[in-house]
């Protein structure tokens, strides 16, 4: 399934990520939306820098993924770090009202009333 | 061949700074079944793709120069976006049905509204696998039979030949129109608020 002509070399990755293959324990959703929240400066690792340019407005996870050439897996340990260090911040997804499984149903009328506008 | 970094102020319209709720819908079916087509059909951008690796022995690997001598599955999918207040924003993925993909389910789409699963009449079984899956994840879910102008099947006949249960919803589409596409994703919408209406009345 993998694109002809994707980087994919493990080592790249690895550089990439300080040798690092696992984000923390709470992962970043696919559709968390995440904010920049400074300017990229001189000498900034440059996927870091990108992702400051990136996320100048919400960009969800999935996009910068996407935008980067780069598998979600890292981009998250990418987003990980600039969270840790303030530089960006996290829009959380707010799906279900409590545990269970099912969404709350305010937030299915908004998304009814939205597709009914399309 | 792409660089490692495209640039990011490629043609695609930003969301606006009040956007802060990211939803998720999965759309699900085999190969050619019009997944894309689907998402593109909706979708305020162009679809856009990409892709997520991971090991099967994945737990507690801390190095990566470790993961060249386990089994990696990579799995690439397209998604859009729909942009449905100036809060909330909704992500249609389209995912492989495929035995593979369903290793990455709970670190993709845990949290996803529902699914849509997507079917060719003329080839039915390759849906199997992917209800049986949405099942067992508990992930609700509506069929819908895109129309490729084959013979004509009754609902009971697609129904029977899916062993799928009164209490999914199957409707009709055509996943080029864009108003058809809609009509999917609104149709699934009201089975979910249907299915959380009833849970609220167990309370």
């Amino acid at each position: 399934m993998s694109r002809p002509g994707r980087d994919e070399d493990p080592d790249r990755l690895y550089t990439v990520t300080g040798g690092r293959s696992r984000a923390g324990s709470d992962e970043l959703d696919l559709v968390t939306l995440i904010v920049s929240e400074s300017e990229p400066v001189p000498g900034m690792q440059s996927e870091h820098a990108a992702i400051l340019r990136i996320c100048r407005n919400p960009t969800a996870v999935v996009e910068v993924a996407s935008d980067m050439n780069l598998p979600v897996s890292i981009v998250r340990i990418l987003l990980d770090d600039l969270l840790a260090a303030g530089r960006v911040t996290a829009r959380h997804p707010r799906t279900s009202a409590a545990a269970d499984q099912l969404p709350d149903p305010e937030i299915l009328k908004q998304v009814l009333v939205g597709l009914r506008n399309l | 061949m792409d660089s490692a970094i495209s640039d990011p102020a490629r043609s695609r319209p930003p969301l606006q700074s009040t956007a802060d709720n990211g939803l998720k819908i999965v759309i699900v079916g085999g190969f050619g079944v019009g997944k894309t087509t689907m998402v593109r059909s909706v979708s305020d951008i162009r679809p856009l793709n990409t892709e997520e690796t991971m090991t099967r022995a994945g737990e507690g690997v801390d190095d990566l120069t470790q993961v060249r001598d386990k089994t990696t599955t990579t799995i690439a999918f397209d998604f859009g976006r729909i942009s449905l207040n100036q809060q909330t924003v909704l992500y249609l993925f389209g995912a492989p049905g495929q035995e593979r993909f369903w290793f990455l389910w709970d670190r993709l789409f845990t949290g996803t509204l529902g699914a849509v699963v997507l079917v060719d009449t003329r080839r039915l079984a390759d849906s199997w696998y992917a209800i049986d899956r949405l099942e067992q994840h508990g992930t609700p879910f509506i069929v819908a039979r895109n129309d490729f102008g084959g013979p004509f099947h009754t609902a009971e006949a697609v129904r029977d030949a899916l062993d799928l249960p009164e209490s999914v919803p199957l409707v009709d589409c055509d996943a080029r129109s864009r108003a058809s596409s809609r009509d999917v994703l609104i149709a699934l919408v009201n089975h979910l608020y249907a299915l959380a209406a009833a849970r609220e009345n167990l309370r």
